[in-house]
């Protein structure tokens, strides 16, 4: 093999070892939460309502992360979400696989909604789920409507079959709702 | 000391001549692309060796590490997850990168010498075994380095390795990689069953047949029965973590022991697969140097094939604590026990043979006394391998096994069986083929270094973790905490572990020296009995002259005597003769396939359709499309057929 | 051959020369199953080590007497009826070590009269410990822990929250796997009072070395004792300290996981802590049971045991400290 050919390989070698794999890191210990104090959006009478609020970093950095979306698959049932939203599908409170986010479908929109609270029954966590708890369960609801890259959602979870493998879900984007449009959860 | 063909050619003259044209048909292409299309079995075979040494000294430099950090209780080298990656990568890239490809590779190279012929049957489906298990190899380095190794150990047990408790893409990683290296062992292995089967020598019957050969058919077609099985187990598991199917799934009617019964379906042949090729290797040399054939031939040859038989028949003795009915799990105890059996035939037909032999006499040197050093390994073999055969019955026995599986016990036991079973033999047969590799012979003062310092290095590190494991000690456990006993056989156990590296790292010196600057060696320099020592050292990329027919299973012995030849073979193309099955009469000259680039393509094709359906379900289908241009490419049809014609012995 | 035997008698003694605690050692059995266990190693030793002997010896006489002519192939018979005898010899050997093998497994199996019913449930990393028992109000829930009276069978069913774990107590007995959709049973029965220790031996994941089991056999009035003490529901607090300790646990995120029967705190996905107080281990065998090892699990668990599910709950040190107060006294 010709020497120019071998120390580009190496080289590339190298920047890919080096790259190492978000995706794939395991923390254990929480990552510096300085998380932004989202306002949840109450109405849909504003400029620029409609759209989707981008993630920050350090939601990003939960949601692109295998581990943190399997751990928030376990607090989900831990937890006992299920008691009101369902394995994702919704009950008495509002579906978490569909487009639909009362308060916003972002992952610090959805961090923010578990740790705050919500009117209509949705409790405050805050102080009951450690702050990093709150973001992988965050990355994992947002796993439910096919918003997590496929590489880091696991297809299913052991058990009784609660949803559609996630890996194959469409990818649905959030969009904005006018809570007074709808007095009952769609199914 | 080779044994000179009949006279066929009429004079110096006419022999240079014919070897001009074999020269010129059976040369390679020139440069990197020669080397890349070459389907010549012995450079295949050589790079196949290489390859797989590297893999077995990066699995051995992890376990260095591994043995760092259980040196001591509450050790710091490695964390926990650090740690579950390199004994996962460590076993698996020792039964799957190293163990049976090297085997594989030796054969690569000797069977088409030993039996006579010029090629391996299909050489260049052996070109692209070769390819896929290096790029599957150098896949699961690549992603070991980045963080992305498998951790859930080599045999990887659902639901641990599921889509719940294993998340991200570490597990399809090794989960793939398994089917890499199942395409490129079942590529081999039809080669060699073909070769065994169909072109050996002409004369040479069933009962002339080597018993390496032997142990290499028997080997082949363990492999096609067995792999499959891994490959279906690790296809369930990557659909049920990429697709979401529920194979392993106990709650939507899947089984977490469907996993357990599919992989040591393969798993325990797997362990035969590896070990039966040593026992080939061993009769080659225990014959040569005892100076007379293997006592009792047809008993070795029943021994070989009845081991192949019952390892298919004992799967269950490595889930005797998965609570399966204690009727069933009796059945697999007297099956296991069984097969020592077999290879205890085998081991009294050996120290016969040396009994009734003159193993201590160096050919060529009559007032010598003393062992060869590829016999020294074979003794070893011996001490090894019998005291892990010792271990093992104990381990067959049901209550036993519920105090000691998954303790250090079983990991003494397996590796007494896997390095004294087939390391120790494989090196012994490193330097008895070595010459015909290489035209060079490795030094034999280094050759009793690196002996001494394996036997005694191994030892030392093995036999403590016996006691180990009936004190308590579990596998596969990254910490241990102190006041059980354990801190001083693990400390031993580390030390050791550094002897032994210092007898392998000897070795590969040796090697490297000798290629460098080491004396060349003649045609036989052993004065060994099989085929492959009737060729010059290297054998030219022909292999022979003309065909070779053998009268019995010495065919070089009393040395000296004529070798009879078969003439008739063309000169101007590729062909190798095709014998029948149980009295090799010759049948067709059969053609072979000139060197080409359409086995690399057609794997570096499969590669990326393998690595792409890692990540997507739709790589399995769009991948197939460059799969499926390369192999058209590969058999398009050329103009040469095979001929008919007859051949005429002289 | 003989270096062979030198080393290995080295290595033996080297071996045998430690300070043994032999709490989790299949060579210091304390349990009918784990003492027929061990007759069958004896069997094993003595007839496979005299059999390798055996070997080696031949071995070493092929090596050093070898004198045959090479080639010549007089003596076949005198081989080949050595080899018919060989195999009959093995053969034999190995029917008696099947045999025995049977017998012992049988034994291994049979119904206990009378057991102790108990069950246990492997979780990723810990043991869910459960004594059942007909009346519903003596059903105990503990965790990390198992006590049993002497000389009475326990028929333990094993079951998997998870992944395949395996319960051993070497001590005691053999070993049974703990596999999700499947319950196994095992059978113990304890002759020797004292302290054992137990160890998962199914590789579990990330903290698989870490999933140990504190075993304790009682002379069975005191095993009657304890395990009334245990169904009593949890102390009181006494001093302000641990009152406010007990407000921590409830109102902050311990409650969620955790269940302490007596207080508002009923979670079931972590191990109960009603009578914490009173193991003699923190985290599954990770940390002794005390003050200071208790307070710096609360305060990190990851750096004890990484990757286990127990979070870090940020809370002030004033509140840790009550709540190790309130925790500590609940024996």
């Amino acid at each position: 093999m010709c020497s120019r050919f071998r120390t580009a390989s190496a080289v590339a070698l190298a920047v890919l070892l080096l790259a190492g794999c978000e995706r794939e890191r395991r923390e254990y210990h929480a990552a510096p939460t300085q998380a932004p104090g989202t306002q949840p959006r109450l109405s849909t009478l504003q400029p620029g309502a409609d759209q989707a609020t981008p993630a920050s970093a350090i939601g990003r950095h939960y949601e692109n992360n295998a581990y943190h979306v399997s751990q928030g698959s376990k607090w989900y049932r831990w937890f006992n979400c299920n008691g009101c939203h369902g394995n994702g599908g919704g009950a008495i409170g509002p579906a978490l696989m569909d487009a639909r986010w009362r308060y916003g479908g972002s992952i610090d929109e959805v961090h923010a909604s578990i740790m705050d609270g919500r009117p209509n029954g949705m409790p405050s966590w805050r102080g009951k789920l450690t702050d990093q708890q709150a973001w992988q369960l965050s990355a994992y609801v947002r796993s439910l409507s096919g918003n997590v890259r496929k590489d880091a959602v696991p297809s299913r979870l052991d058990g009784m079959r609660s949803t559609p493998p996630l890996t194959q879900l469409p990818e649905l984007d959030p969009e904005g709702d006018d809570p007074s449009a709808h007095t009952v959860p769609q199914p | 000391m080779s044994a000179p063909a009949a006279p066929v050619f009429p004079d110096d003259e006419a022999r240079d001549q014919a070897r001009k044209e074999l020269a010129a048909t059976w040369g390679e292409r020139p440069g990197f692309i020669g080397w890349l299309a070459t389907v010549d079995h012995k450079r295949i075979g050589r790079r196949y060796i290489v390859t797989a040494m590297v893999f077995f000294a990066l699995a051995g430099a992890l376990a260095l590490v591994m043995r760092l950090q259980l040196m001591f209780p509450g050790g710091h080298v490695l964390g926990p997850d650090r740690y579950n990656q390199f004994f996962s990568m460590h076993g698996s890239a020792m039964m799957f990168l190293f163990a049976v490809p090297v085997m594989e590779a030796v054969a690569v190279f000797v069977i088409p010498l030993m039996l006579g012929t010029r090629n391996l049957a299909f050489p260049r489906l052996n070109a692209f075994s070769y390819w896929v298990y290096l790029f599957g190899g150098i896949m699961i380095f690549v992603a070991f380095a980045m963080d992305v190794g498998p951790e859930g150990g080599w045999f990887g047990y659902v639901p641990l390795t599921g889509p719940e408790f294993s998340p991200g893409k570490r597990t399809d990683f090794w989960a793939q990689m398994i089917t890499f290296t199942e395409v490129a062992g079942l590529s081999v292995s039809v080669a060699l069953v073909a070769t065994i089967l169909a072109m050996r020598a002409p004369g040479m019957t069933l009962r002339r047949i080597p018993l390496y050969a032997w142990s290499m058919l028997v080997t082949s077609l363990m492999v096609i029965f067995a792999m499959p099985a891994v490959m279906l187990a690790s296809t369930f598991l990557i659909s049920d973590r990429l697709v979401g199917t529920q194979f392993y799934n106990p709650a939507e009617g899947g089984d977490a022991l469907l996993w357990q019964h599919l992989f040591w379906f393969f798993g325990h042949p797997e362990v035969y697969i590896i070990f039966l090729p040593a026992l080939g290797m061993i009769s080659s040399i225990v014959e040569t140097f005892a100076r007379r054939p293997i006592v009792a031939y047809p008993a070795m040859v029943l021994a070989l094939v009845a081991t192949g038989f019952l390892s298919f028949g004992l799967w269950v003795h490595h889930m005797f604590a998965a609570g399966l009915p204690p009727a069933g799990n009796g059945f697999y105890t007297a099956a296991s026990m069984m097969i020592a059996i077999p290879s205890g035939v085998q081991v009294f037909c050996w120290i016969a043979t040396l009994w009734t032999g003159t193993p201590r006499r160096v050919p060529g040197e009559p007032g010598r006394q003393r062992i060869a050093v590829p016999l020294l390994f074979v003794l070893g073999f011996f001490a090894l391998f019998v005291l892990g055969g010792m271990t093992g019955v104990m381990v067959a026995s049901v209550p036993l096994d519920l105090q000691v599986h998954d303790t250090y016990f079983v990991v003494a036991h397996f590796h007494y069986v896997l390095i004294g079973g087939a390391v120790f033999p494989l090196i012994g047969a490193f330097f008895f083929w070595f010459p015909k590799f290489t035209g060079r012979q490795l030094s034999e003062r280094l050759g009793r270094w690196s002996f001494w310092l394996m036997f005694a290095g191994f030892n030392l590190t093995f036999f403590p973790m016996h006691r180990l494991g009936l004190m308590g000690m579990p596998r596969r456990v990254y910490t241990y905490p102190s006041g059980l006993g354990w801190e001083l056989p693990n400390l031993v156990s580390t030390v050791g572990s550094w002897i032994l590296a210092a007898g392998v790292l000897l070795f590969v010196l040796n090697v490297v020296r000798t290629l460098l600057v080491g004396k060349p060696a003649g045609d036989n320099p052993w004065g060994a009995p099989t085929l492959e020592w009737a060729t010059s050292s290297p054998p030219p990329p022909w292999n022979f002259d003309e065909a070779p027919v053998v009268k019995s299973a010495t065919p070089l012995w009393p040395p000296g005597r004529l070798l009879p030849v078969m003439t008739g073979l063309a000169r101007h193309k590729r062909e190798a003769l095709v014998t029948s099955s149980t009295d090799a009469v010759p049948a067709v000259r059969w053609a072979l396939p000139d060197p080409g680039i359409w086995p690399l393509w057609s794997a570096l094709a499969i590669t990326v359709l393998f690595v792409w359906s890692i990540f997507q379900a739709k790589g399995v289908a769009w991948g197939a499309i460059p799969v499926a241009i390369a192999l058209t490419g590969w058999f398009w049809p050329k103009r040469s057929q095979p001929s008919l014609g007859g051949a005429k012995e002289k | 051959m003989s270096r062979l035997r030198g080393w290995s008698v080295a290595a033996v003694a080297a071996a045998g020369t430690c300070g043994c605690n032999r709490i989790q050692s299949a060579l210091a059995p304390a349990g009918d199953q784990a003492r027929d266990i061990g007759t069958i190693w004896e069997l094993m030793l003595w007839i496979c080590g005299s059999t390798y002997l055996l070997v080696l010896v031949a071995l070493a006489f092929a090596m050093l007497r070898g004198h045959g002519d090479g080639h010549r192939v007089a003596g076949e018979r005198t081989i080949e009826r050595g080899l018919a005898g060989w195999v009959l010899l093995i053969a034999g050997l190995l029917t008696v070590l099947t045999a025995a093998s049977f017998a012992v497994d049988r034994r291994l199996h049979a119904t206990p009269e009378n057991p102790l019913k108990i069950q246990v449930t492997a979780k990723q990393w810990w043991w869910q410990v459960d004594y059942l028992d007909p009346d519903p109000s003596r059903h105990l829930t503990t965790a990390n822990e198992l006590r049993l009276p002497r000389d009475r069978p326990a028929e333990i069913q094993l079951r998997s929250a998870d992944v395949i774990h395996s319960l051993w107590i070497p001590a005691l007995a053999g070993k049974e796997d703990l596999i999700p959709g499947r319950e196994n049973r095992i059978v113990m029965t304890p002759r020797q009072t004292g302290d054992f220790r137990g160890q998962c031996a199914e590789f579990c994941g990330l903290q698989h070395a870490k999933m140990a089991l504190d075993v304790q056999v009682l002379e069975p009035a005191a095993f009657a004792q304890w395990r009334n003490a245990q169904l009593a529901p949890a102390t009181s607090p006494v001093s302000a300290s641990a009152r406010h300790g007990e407000r921590v646990f409830v109102s902050a995120a311990c409650a969620l996981c955790h269940r302490i029967r007596g207080t508002s705190a009923g979670g079931v996905s972590g191990p109960e802590l009603t009578h914490l107080a009173s193991r003699r281990t923190l985290a599954a065998g990770t940390l002794k049971m005390d003050r200071g090892t208790l307070a710096a699990w609360l305060a990190d668990p990851q750096a004890h045991k990484p990757g286990v599910d127990m979070p870090a709950v940020p809370m002030s040190a004033r509140d840790r400290e009550a709540l190790v107060d309130y925790l500590m006294g609940l024996r």
